[in-house]
Formats: structure tokens, sequence, C-alpha cells
């Protein structure tokens, strides 16, 4: 059983139809990548899995329950936590509140705590005073990610998560991911970064308009391939 | 000395004000909303705690201890199943709703207690007073500062050192990020608004024991806890505090200078806060 199965999911805003019935499946210890241009529906579909936008129940499958019609609040509780797109921080706590309120719908005493978060990034725990907004774009990441894993969430959803960074950063960032999975997360990433989307990932979904345009693993997939899917015509 | 007297029972009286707001300045910090109808609410908590007294025969105070829970009840209720169907992007409805909450409270208090002007019963605190030298002060007015300032405590510390008051934060920052936290707005916004009530209750009290109320003395409340709130800064509640002691001391000073003065005084004062510090003396940095 996949561990999260996305089927037919629609989504509008309005009269809007921003998705036309994506279906991906995410296993245990995977990391997928959904790569696409703007406006593709990457955020939609992030939005959508993680509550904040509402589906039909059977839309969204989590281990084999339909969680597709759950409000977000309740969504993170079963395990499903967000690194949303410009890192969204608290600005009224601290950095170390802004990580604290990560276990705050889901404390399950897992692997992730303050200690291993720090650990992970350990700026954050020299900068634990300061408000979260104050911090560099790159470290205001780390604290957007170590606050989704406080959680210790089953599915870490990442949007955009290099989005505005130096490449320097971004290398950084992306070096954390093996300890996420290591400790027993699955990941999905958004990217418009193809290169670093097929270098992370273990599958890549490629989205245009609203549909899922191409999928497989980033070995079987040839440039030529993922460029008439990313942009609707052959090179 | 006369006039150290005056500016002492200035800022006596701006611990009542400050009483009034804080309950505003809780609400609007959380959910930026506006409560046209929080005067109405303290002369609704007056009344409540006037009818525990009869009926009960109880002390003001233990009857306040007994109204918390029906007031923190009331306030819960109203914003789970009103006020939050008003919040928004638009700052219209909730404006509208609670003037017209604000009516109904006027008009059910009128139909329920007369128009006659009511007193809860201070007994011997009434007249109790301490002398410091040239300057006496009264120990009500006393009491009434210091219970400002542990409320304001209190919630200062609900506020930054407590998980609620971390939720009611984040909620406040940003209730779509909130949500992804576990945070369910909603329920929060009807936790915050039940513990304005709270205050409300503790604000009823003084009011109660140190003047006289009838049901349609509740806007005036308001714009005291209003100025005061827009003086200390929106959504800061040490500067609620401050806020309330500044239109006391100033209806004080305008009082002594000439007694028609005294409201306008602290009118003007708000005024001219406004004009120098538009955002009020302690405004939250990212707001």
């Amino acid at each position: 059983m996949p561990l999260l199965q996305i089927q037919d999911l629609v989504a509008h805003y309005g009269d809007f139809q921003a998705l036309f019935g994506i279906n991906l499946t995410l296993n245990k210890g995977e990391t997928i990548a959904i790569i696409g241009a703007n406006g593709a529906g990457k955020t939609t579909l992030m939005r959508s899995i993680c509550g904040l936008l509402r589906n039909a129940p059977e839309a969204c499958i989590l281990e084999g329950q339909s969680i597709g019609a759950f409000e977000a609040a309740d969504i993170v509780t079963l395990g499903i936590a967000m690194v949303p797109e410009g890192r969204r921080l608290f600005p009224s706590l601290s950095v170390e509140e802004n990580l604290v309120i990560g276990a705050h719908g889901r404390d399950t005493g897992g692997y992730w705590n303050l200690k291993t978060v720090y650990d992970l990034f350990p700026i954050l725990k020299e900068k634990r005073d300061a408000p979260g907004t104050t911090l560099s774009g790159g470290q205001q990441q780390m604290v957007a990610i170590g606050r989704a894993l406080m959680s210790n969430p089953r599915v870490l959803l990442c949007d955009e998560i290099s989005l505005g960074l130096a490449p320097v950063v971004i290398r950084d960032i992306y070096s954390a991911l093996p300890r996420i999975k290591d400790a027993g997360a699955s990941v999905i990433v958004v990217e418009q970064d193809i290169g670093q989307a097929m270098k992370v990932s273990d599958r890549v979904y490629c989205l245009m308009e609203g549909r899922v345009t191409l999928s497989g693993n980033p070995s079987d997939l040839t440039r030529d391939n993922i460029h008439a899917a990313y942009f609707g015509a052959s090179k | 000395m006369i006039w150290v007297d005056t500016i002492v029972q200035g800022i006596l009286v701006g611990g009542l004000y400050a009483l009034f707001a804080a309950g505003l300045s809780l609400v609007f910090g959380i959910m930026r909303l506006v409560n046209l109808a929080h005067g109405d609410l303290i002369i609704c908590g007056c009344y409540l705690i006037l009818s525990l007294v009869n009926v009960l025969g109880l002390n003001p105070f233990l009857a306040t201890i007994l109204a918390m829970p029906l007031m923190f009840s009331l306030g819960w209720a109203l914003q789970r199943y009103v006020l939050n169907r008003t919040l928004g992007d638009d700052i219209l409805p909730p404006l509208l709703v609670t003037f017209g909450l604000s009516i109904i409270i006027q008009n059910a208090l009128l139909e329920g207690f007369s128009p006659d002007s009511q007193r809860l019963p201070a007994g011997a605190l009434q007249t109790a007073a301490i002398d410091f030298g040239p300057i006496t002060v009264g120990v009500l007015p006393l009491l009434i500062l210091l219970s400002a300032i542990a409320v304001i405590v209190a919630l200062n510390q609900l506020m930054y050192r407590s998980r609620l008051g971390r939720a009611f934060r984040a909620v406040s920052d940003d209730p779509i990020t909130a949500q992804m936290m576990g945070i369910k707005p909603a329920t929060y916004f009807a936790v915050a608004t039940g513990i304005a009530m709270i205050v409300v209750t503790i604000a009823a009290l003084y009011l109660g024991l140190r003047s006289n109320f009838d049901p349609a003395i509740g806007p005036t409340r308001l714009i005291y806890a209003f100025e005061a709130v827009i003086i200390g800064g929106l959504g800061s509640l040490w500067g609620t505090l401050a806020g309330g002691i500044i239109i006391g001391v100033s209806q004080a000073i305008g009082a002594a200078i000439n007694p028609e003065w005294q409201i306008l005084a602290g009118h003007i004062a708000f005024l001219v806060i406004l004009l120098f510090r538009p955002r009020g003396l302690f405004p939250r940095a990212f707001d």
C-alpha cells in the first residue's frame, strides 16, 4: 500500500479550475519531485494535500485513510507537514518558538525535537532568541524546515524551498534531505529547478496547466521529453 | 502638592480605564476584531454580578469569581457562533455585527433591569483610605490600579510564556500557516474572547463598586477603552495600561483646571498622541 495516494484530485479557485484529475503515489521512504513552470499547479497541489484546499475525501489517501476532506489542522496531526513557499515564519515568534510551534498539533516524541533540529541546523541554536523573520533567507528556510520536522511527519511537503536562495545555501539545505529521510519521513519536493529535482528524487512528476504531463524515474527521462512535458512543445 | 495629588488620583482612575481596555486590546491583538459591544459587555458583567449579589447574597468579589466562568462561556459562544462568521478581509461585517450587538445588549438590560442606575455594595471599602503624608489614597482606587497591573502581567505571561499564548501569537501573525501547525483559528479565537470576558468581569466589578451604572453607559466605557488601546499601540498590553493611565491623568488635570474640562481633557490627550504617534506609543514592530 502506498504511503500517500492522490487520485483524481481537482482544485478550484472560485470558477477557475487549477488542477484536473491529478494522480500520484508516494511510497514509504521515497522522495518524489513535482516540477513544472509557474502556474502549473504545483503549489495548489501542495495546498490540497495539506488541507488548505478542500477535496473529495477519496482524493487523498494516507495509508488507507481517506483524508481529502480534512482540515489542515487535522491533517498535520496525521503526519503530513508542509514547508510552505516563502517560508512564512511567524514574525512575533522567536526562532525557537517558531520551531516549537511546529509540534503544536502533533507531538509524538519521535526523532525530531529541538535538540535534533539544532543538530541538523546548528546556526539556529545560535539565533534561537532572535525573531524568526530577522534571519537571512537561507536561515529562515532552515527554520521553516525545522518547524515542519518538529511534528515528526510521515510525509514532508517542501514547496519551492530553493526559491530566492544562493546556490551554496541551496546545497546546504538539500544536504539535510538524506538525514530527514533516514529519520523516517517520505518527501514530496516541489521544484522549478529541474536539475535539483532530478538529483534528489526517486521519481519525478511534471505538471503543466494543472495536469500531470510526465512521470517516471529520473534516469528514464530524457531532456527532450522533460522539455516537452514542462513547456508543452517539442524542442 | 495639589498637583501631585491630582496626578496620583489620575493614575488611579487610569487603572480602571486600563481594565476597560485590556480585554479589547487582547481581542484586537489576536484577531484584529474591533468589538463595538465591548463597553456594553462590561455593563452586562456589572448586572450579572449585581444579580448574583442580590439573589445569592454574596459579597461582590465572590460574585465576580462566580461570574467569571459564565462570562467566559458567553464570550466563547459569542465568538464561536457569531463573531467568527464575520472575520475576513472586509473589516465592515464585525463592526456592523458588534454595533448591532451593542444595541441588543443595551435594550435587553433596559428591559430586564429598568433604566434606574445601580451600584454594587462596596461596604467599608467605599470610604477606606490610606494617608501618605499630604496625599490620601483611596483603598478601592488603589486596589483597582493594582488589579489592572496584575491583569496586564497575567495576560503578558499568558501571551509570552504559555503554549496557548504562543498559539495566539501565531494565529494572529498568520492564520493560514497556523493551521498547518495544527491550530484551528476559530477555536483559538473563541478561547481568546472567553479570556477577554474574564477581564471584562473584573472591570465590571470595579466599575460597579466605584460608580453608578445603568444600561446606557456602555458606549462611553468603550470610548475610554478604545482611546487607551490606541494610545498604547494596537495589541500592546503594557501600552494599554499606559494609555489608560494617560487618559486618567489627563482627565484629572483637566478637572483640576476646570471641572467641565475633565472628560474633554482625556479626549484631547488622545488626539494629541494620535497626531504625533499615529500608531500609538508602543506599536508592534511587525504590524
